[in-house]
Parts: C-alpha cells; structure tokens; sequence
C-alpha cells in the first residue's frame, strides 16, 4: 500500500534499512554485518565509543563508500550502488563531522547550494535573468530565506561561513540540509565542540525539524544527555559490530553498552 | 623618452593578456578540483595543432568549430577515462594523473599532425598601426593581430566571469572547488562538473593557442609558453579569474618594460652583456609576491580557524 504522501513508506514502516552492511578498508573491518532501520518520522541515534563506526556507516548510507555486503533500501527502494549525488537525489540530506561548508561562500549561497537539485530552469534563462528563471530563482530564495528565520541566523546571512564561529558554521550547515527539504536527515555529531548553551539551541532546532518539516532523522552523537533527550530509538556500535538496539531506556540498562563504554574487567 | 616607453608598455600588455588567456585556463580547473593541470600547456599547443592542420583543408570557420568539438570531445575522455576514477583522492595523485595526461597528448598530437612548424592563417591584418602620431613622434607602433587578440581575449574573459559567477552551474563550480564531499552531498554531481570546466578549459586552451600561433607558428615550443603562466599563476593566485587577468598583464608588461629599460643599464652599470632579461624576470617577481603574499595579490586568503 502506497502511503499517502507518496513516498511509497507508510508510518512506522521504516523509511530506510541498512541489511548486513559490511565495509573494510585493505582488510581492516569498519562495520561488521551491521543491521537497523529508520522508521519514517523519528529521530534515530547512533551512538558508541571512539572508531565504532558510526561516521562509516552514514558514509555508507548516503553512498560516499561502497559496502562490501549488504545492502540498502531507501522509500522502499534497494540499489546495489548509489552514488552521493543520487542519495541527495532520493532524498537523503547530511551535515558532517567537522563541518563541511562552501568556506569561501557567504552562509545564504551555501544555503542556497542545498536548492542545486531543486532549480530546474536551463542556462539560457538563468543567463538573462528573466521569465521563469527569475520567478523560480525568487521562489527559491524565498524558502531559503523562511529557513534562515528558522534557524535565527538573518544577521550572518551575507558573511563568508569561513569567518563565523563554529557554532555558528555548524547551523549554516544545517541550514544547507534543510533546503534540500530531504526526507531523511543525517547529522554527523551535531553539537561537537559547542558549549552547553550551543547544544541546547542544537538540540531544539532538531526536535523542530522533526515536528515542524516532519523530518526523519538519524544521528551521531556523543553526549549521552543529548542523545537520550532527543532521540525515539537508539542503535549501538562497538568496533563496527551492532551491539545492542531499542529505545534510550534499554539501551542504558543494557550490560553490554555499558560495557563497551566503560571497559570490562578481565 | 615617453614615446617609446608607453610603445614599450602596450606592447607588453597586449602580451601579457596572451599569457594570462592561459593562466585562465589553469585557474579553470584548479578553482573546480583544486588540481594543478599539469596538462594545460600541452593542451594549448594541441588545439592550436589542431586547427592548424584542419585549416589546412577546410575553411578557417569551420576548422575552429571542428576543433573547438575536438576540444571538448577530449575532456569527455579525460573525466571517463581519468578523473572519474580518481574522485575523492589526494590533489597530488590528481596532479600526477594531468602529468600523465599531457605527456600522452604531447606525443597524441604529433602522431596525429606531424612535427613541423605550421601556420594559422586567420586573415587577420598584419600592417602595423601607428597611434597619436600628433602626440609622439612618429607615433606608437601597434601591432593589430595582438591588438584583436586582446580584444577576443577580453570578451571570452567577461563571458566567463558572467558564466561562472551568475549561472548555477557557477555556483556549483564554486561548490566543488570548497569541498568534494559537501557538494556530493547537496546533489552536485562532480563528473558532470569536472566534465563543463575540463571543455572550458579546453575551448580557452584553443583560444590561447590560436592567438599565439598567429604570432608565433605552431610548434612544439609553444608547450613552453605554458611555463610563463607558473609565474602568472603566482603573482594573480591559482584560485582567481581576475588574478589571472592582471598577473599576465604584469608579467607581459613587466618582462618587456625590463628587457628594453633595465638591461642597457644593467650593461652600463656592471659590464654585463645585458639580455636575456625577458626569461628570468617573471620568475624574479613571482618569487618576491611569494615572500610577501603567498597567496597571490588576488587569491583567497588562507583563513585557518584554530
């Protein structure tokens, strides 16, 4: 049954599933057979210590790296292969680790580099800046511009993001996901490096994404106290194996994850 | 003493906006991929070999358009031969790769048209022109085919200023050239892009070398004329159109204002045997914009956030 959105994924269907994933690098193993779904609408983690695997495994999913096994199926879709620009095609947005942003661009180009896959009109038009293209143009900068008020980032809009601090570069960045209007958020540790008010402020722009845009969203994070507040269901990886999966609560009584966080004594 | 300073410098100028035609070649592809082209010089001397030997059959127009295909038929090779396989690896295994490029189309080209020194003919008019004769005596001598050249050159530059700076696809071009990976993953696909900017390249290579083998012939010293654009590439910054624009007028102005002024003093101060001035003073000057300014005099500053 098709959902009435069209995707083709009903609620509580999951929108993404990662089968089997297996992906090593000149033997090293990153992801060992690695199994879990995103249910369409909410927010997933992916959290365990240092080298697990997580960032491999968004690598993975949004076609930077080609897993050795497995597959992926995405709005019910299985590819062998796909290729970052076809992920962001399907509808797969991400934000990275370090921040990755157009450094040399002020923060509403990198936004509207998220609007590349919606523009539609030909050269032609765009070269003479009339007719379709300037109303499509406008139309864009529109839904760029709501999401910028969003984010509350109007006062930096025409700054190089290469001189902003990195709280700010971290939600230009997400900024950028945003406009591609993805049904599928990837955020790779979010609120790295940020202080306690910064996480905060991350923190609620995620859960509005998800209430606001309806959004589904998986991510990498670290602090626990995030993780827990934010997130519907959490996957936990230890040395590129999946080692326990649920909701927060059983995922930190789990002996295993507690475990691997805190060591075992031999 | 006015008179044949200012010949001097116009001279020098209509030079330098040739070298900085192929300096804007280099930037091309490095803004796009951060990729030294190695293969840029070879690639100037390649179309203009090209176009050479077509003409020598069909009528000038047509061989332009044929080669200008040529041109962009090669960098559909390049991108699915070479570059697609290389996507997200090191900029020096990339370098390597335009080394190998233009080593093959070095050899590619002689196999195809032979090793001769060929003209290109496009008709253009060779009486030199003499300005303000009023003014200075005998007035300044111009030389129209580089004058033409200059003007060819100033509007494909504008063209490309407007192409890469109001299009999409600029704004994509400027997306890949910050981060591979972030443009990846806004939906950019990197082959398509390297595909337009490897053509573009390609079209301002024929440019480049059509307008020096009208002054110059074509053979294959004019491989070297790329060498000149190191120092252009230097003084204006890899990254910069407008850089490219003015560090070749620096250079083409600088080298010859250097050549006739500095030298008979250089021969009356020292007792030197003078000469030679031309080759080395681009690089001299490169070197010092190096020790002030490492980024060039328009090239991106290197913020990095600590």
């Amino acid at each position: 049954m098709r959902a009435p959105d069209g995707s083709g994924v009903g609620l509580d269907a999951a929108l993404l599933s990662v089968d089997n994933v297996s992906l090593s690098f000149g033997g090293v193993a990153a992801l060992t057979d690695v199994s879990f779904d995103v249910r369409k609408g909410e927010v997933r983690a992916i959290i365990g210590p240092n080298g697990a695997g997580k960032t491999s495994l968004l690598n993975v999913i949004n076609g930077f790296y080609r897993p050795q096994q497995g597959r992926i199926t995405f709005k019910g879709e299985t590819r062998p292969r796909m290729r970052p620009y076809e992920a962001a095609r399907a509808g797969i947005a991400r934000t990275f680790q370090n921040v990755a942003l157009f450094r040399g661009m002020t923060a509403l180009d990198n936004i509207m580099a998220g609007r590349s896959l919606k523009m539609r009109r030909g050269l032609f038009w765009q070269l003479l800046r009339v007719g379709p293209a300037l109303t499509e143009e406008v139309a864009h900068r529109r839904k760029v511009e709501d999401i910028i008020d969003f984010l509350k980032i109007t006062h930096i809009r025409k700054i190089p993001v290469g001189r902003l601090p990195y709280g700010l570069q971290k939600r230009v960045e997400l900024g950028r996901a945003l406009a591609m209007e993805p049904d599928l958020l990837l955020l790779d540790e979010p609120m790295a490096g940020m202080n306690l008010e910064e996480k905060e402020d991350m923190s609620r722009y995620i859960l509005d994404v998800k209430n606001e845009f309806g959004t589904t969203i998986a991510l990498i994070e670290h602090d626990m106290g995030v993780v827990m507040d934010l997130s519907d269901r959490v996957v936990v990886l230890d040395y590129g194996r999946k080692i326990a999966d649920g909701t927060p609560d059983e995922v930190r009584s789990d002996q295993k994850v507690i475990d691997a966080y805190l060591g075992v004594r031999h | 003493m006015l008179g044949p300073v200012l010949e001097t410098l116009i001279g020098g100028l209509l030079t330098g906006v040739l070298y900085s035609l192929v300096a804007l070649g280099f930037v091309l592809i490095f803004k796009a991929s951060g990729v030294f082209n190695f293969a840029q010089g070879t690639m100037v001397l390649f179309a203009a070999l090209t176009l050479a030997r077509l003409g020598e059959t069909i009528p000038i127009v047509a061989a332009i358009a044929l080669t200008a295909a040529i041109m962009i038929a090669l960098a559909y090779a390049i991108e699915r031969l070479v570059l697609r396989h290389l996507v997200n690896q090191e900029g020096m295994i990339l370098f390597m790769a335009t080394l190998g490029i233009a080593y093959f189309l070095d050899g590619f080209g002689q196999t195809l048209w032979g090793s001769d020194i060929y003209k290109i003919d496009l008709g253009m008019p060779r009486e030199p022109i003499f300005l303000f004769e009023s003014v200075f005596p005998g007035g300044l001598l111009i030389d129209p085919s580089e004058l033409i050249a200059a003007v060819i050159c100033a509007v494909l530059v504008a063209g490309l200023a407007v192409f890469f700076q109001v299009t999409r696809i600029g704004r994509a071009l400027r997306a890949v050239a910050d981060d591979h990976q972030a443009a990846q993953s806004v939906g950019i696909p990197l082959d398509y892009i390297w595909l337009i900017v490897w053509a573009v390249a390609g079209i301002v290579a024929l440019v480049a070398g059509t307008m020096w083998g009208v002054k110059l012939g074509v053979q294959f010293s004019l491989a070297q004329v790329a060498l000149k654009a190191l120092p252009v590439l230097i003084l204006g910054g890899l990254t910069s159109i407008p850089g490219a624009i003015v560090g070749g007028l620096i250079v083409g102005a600088g080298e010859k204002l250097a050549e006739v002024f500095l030298s008979p003093l250089l021969v009356r101060w020292f007792d030197l045997a003078g000469g030679g001035i031309e080759n080395w003073f681009a690089y001299v000057l490169a070197l010092l914009v190096l020790l002030v300014r490492p980024q060039g005099l328009f090239g991106e500053k290197i913020i990095e956030r600590v």
